[in-house]
């Protein structure tokens, strides 16, 4: 290490000091409030200007690798983390739940992802999945006294640590036939035709990790743990990791076991179909919205997964898009789930929907973009995304086409059951008095529905260059 | 034969022995103290291949911490092993698939390492850069200079677990009464004793 190490590590440093110095404020004043959320967000502000700003090259030996694809995934990130600290804070206060540990919690998890956006070796992967997860683990069980929280953190920490497991294996196997744990000299031994070992080692560090970004078949945690955990807390959890992970298994894939691109690509194929199909078919009989969406979120990762199959700068491109706008997307749904509330309940299953139209326009409007632009219906973002994914895969040639069109087929299963809530919203009749929703929610999920059309229009026209540049490296 | 080859044999034997103990034996807790047979015999053979510094790491730790964590939870949980035992037939299929996948797993990978000698050809760079120094030494050297990314992470990591710790399980409770050393050596006679005038029949009312 020399000094010059420090100067890439801004980011990671000012999270990690920020979090021990909020820690410490919080443990002396015993109480959050509105200030200590702004605190924590000015951290991850901070993070986010030092990370788009601050200098590019590899650090520590290569553990840590600062380039437009870390620091473009590293702003998304610090971004969704700093919007989940005042939905989380106003929606736990208002239940009595609010701990100063909940925007800490969130800041190191924003740590941990950063880091694994820009892992350049096992060991920082580890670490890093390790950091974020930890803390995500927590955040499930945020509300302790709620059985469904807590049982949402128990089942999501056993589960995790069985991935971690697994993910682990893969490492030492890896490790084992490489001779290293940097991805460079990993990426000389693929070359080298370090024989089956090696291979073995990468499926099972891919399950690991699609453990973490919940595609199928490894999703089981997923509905559960949405249905259980706090609600701004799944609106984060639904954003920032997926993102983190994503890069992660891109920077794998490509850095580290590019020479092999034709075996993990079979492999990233059929988790991507099975996840397009799960959550499409499971989603049917779904009545409870936070499940629901836990569907959604896992048919969307198989599109982000095909983007990322096709391979290339383009593959690359269209995930890091996709994934961004479905981020906007689903923080502004779960803003909205945050928000509405019915005769002191919160409304969380489709019939509680029923004529939000009438009573909240503003709201259900913006409910309904949010829904559409999941389907992909144009002019909605989540064509764009879905639109950025198919081209590059039509682009791969092969049997991508193909895989892009059984995709499609998924699509327009899924198209019902977001079809059938905004039904509920826009025509049946409402069974009682939606509360006043609370402002910061309220604000959140009209910024993202704003977003999501037509401001989406005008961000592609500075994201699409973007994103091309982050993903300028790998091919 | 060399005094070594003679220790290797007699370790690798207890390790292998203990292992099948800590599986096969019907009482817990003798398990559980296999399970230490087994960590000890192995640390003898990280010694025998000169790895000192993971043979006392794997005492301190895993005899030292977990195994006597795991001792205190089998001691204390009460739990039925009977009854965990119950669905031994009926998950054993898919266990036992489970279980093949992964030794012909190991069979696989036990067979490329001997052909092309995985770690041989990639020969790992020895932390110590060739130079003839303890493994202590040199790990101490990488700890805080090439690997310090890691390791301050992986301090991150135990400040979330602690932090998650108290915040799933700290609660104040009100009216608990707790020691105040400094209230009570500020206690005098004057603060200490209240002069009170009962009267007859009607005791005090605190």
């Amino acid at each position: 290490m020399t000094l010059a190490d420090l100067n890439l590590v801004w980011p990671e440093l000012i999270l990690a000091g920020g979090a021990l110095a909020l820690l410490l404020i919080g443990a002396f004043r015993k109480s959050a409030g509105p200030v200590f959320d702004v605190l924590a967000m000015l951290v991850l502000a901070a993070a986010a200007v030092a990370a788009a700003c601050g200098d590019q090259g590899r650090a520590f030996a290569g553990g840590l690798v600062v380039d437009n694809l870390s620091a473009f995934a590293k702003v998304a990130i610090y971004a969704a983390s700093a919007v989940a600290i005042p939905l989380g804070g106003s929606w736990l206060r208002k239940r009595g739940d609010d701990k100063f540990e909940f925007p800490v919690l969130i800041v190191l998890a924003a740590l941990g992802m950063g880091m694994m956006a820009s892992a350049g070796d096992l060991i920082s992967l580890y670490v890093g999945i390790e950091l974020h997860s930890l803390a995500l683990y927590v955040l499930a069980a945020f509300r302790r006294d709620d059985a469904k929280s807590s049982e949402a953190g128990l089942k999501y920490f056993v589960l995790g640590a069985l991935s971690s497991g697994l993910l682990l294996y893969g490492a030492s196997l890896i490790y084992g036939f490489a001779g290293s744990t940097r991805f460079e000299d990993i990426a000389a031994a693929v070359q080298g035709h370090a024989g089956n070992g090696i291979l073995f080692g990468l499926v099972f560090l891919i399950c690991g990790l699609a453990f973490k970004v919940s595609a199928a078949p490894f999703h089981m945690w997923t509905p559960d743990v949405y249905e259980g955990a706090p609600t701004p807390v799944v609106g984060f959890f639904a954003a920032a990791p997926k993102l983190a992970a994503m890069v992660l298994l891109a920077r794998v894939l490509s850095e580290g076991f590019g020479g092999a691109v034709e075996q993990w690509r079979q492999v990233i194929v059929v988790l991507a179909l099975i996840s397009v199909f799960v959550g499409a078919f499971a989603g049917l009989n779904q009545r409870n919205l936070k499940r629901l969406w836990a569907y959604s979120s896992i048919a969307n990762i198989g599109y982000a997964l095909v983007g990322l199959a096709a391979g290339g700068e383009a593959g690359v491109q269209s995930m890091l898009l996709f994934m961004v706008l479905y981020m906007v997307d689903v923080t502004g749904f779960f803003a909205c789930l945050c928000a509405l509330q019915r005769d002191g309940k919160p409304m969380e299953t489709i019939d509680d929907m029923a004529g939000l139209f009438k009573e909240r326009p503003g709201l259900a409007l913006a409910m309904t973009a949010f829904a559409l632009s999941a389907l992909g219906l144009p002019p909605f973002s989540g064509f764009f995304a879905k639109f950025f994914v198919f081209k590059a895969a039509i682009a791969a040639g092969g049997y991508m086409p193909a895989v892009a069109a059984v995709a499609l087929v998924g699509s327009v299963v899924a198209a019902f059951y977001y079809l059938r809530l905004i039904k509920a919203m826009w025509f049946d009749p409402a069974p009682g008095a939606v509360e006043k929703p609370p402002l910061t929610a309220n604000a959140i999920a009209i910024i993202a529905a704003l977003f999501s059309f037509p401001v989406v229009l005008v961000a592609l026209v500075w994201l699409e260059p973007l994103a091309l540049r982050a993903a300028a490296a790998f091919g | 034969m060399a005094l070594q080859e003679i220790a290797f044999y007699v370790m690798a034997t207890v390790t292998v022995l203990a292992g099948l103990a800590v599986v096969f034996a019907r009482n817990p807790v003798h398990s559980v103290l296999f399970l230490i047979a087994a960590f000890f015999s192995a640390a003898g053979l990280f010694v025998l291949m000169g790895a000192e510094f993971l043979a006392m790491l794997l005492v301190v730790v895993y005899v030292g911490a977990v195994a006597v964590l795991f001792l205190f939870v089998v001691m204390m949980l009460d739990v039925d092993f009977t009854q965990l035992r119950e669905g031994f037939a009926r998950y054993l299929p898919i266990g036992g698939g489970v279980a093949g996948i992964l030794v012909l797993e190991m069979i696989m990978v036990a067979v490329t390492v001997a052909n092309q000698g995985a770690a041989g050809r990639n020969a790992v760079p020895n932390a110590s850069g060739g130079a003839d120094i303890p493994n202590a030494e040199a790990i101490g050297r990488v700890l805080y200079t090439d690997y310090v990314y890691f390791f301050q992470a992986a301090g991150l990591v135990l400040l979330v677990a602690m932090i998650g710790a108290i915040v799933l399980t700290l609660r104040h409770k009100p009216g608990v009464k707790r020691q105040n050393i400094m209230a009570q050596n500020a206690r005098t006679p004057a603060t200490g004793m209240t002069m009170v005038d009962i009267k007859p029949g009607e005791g005090i009312a605190e």
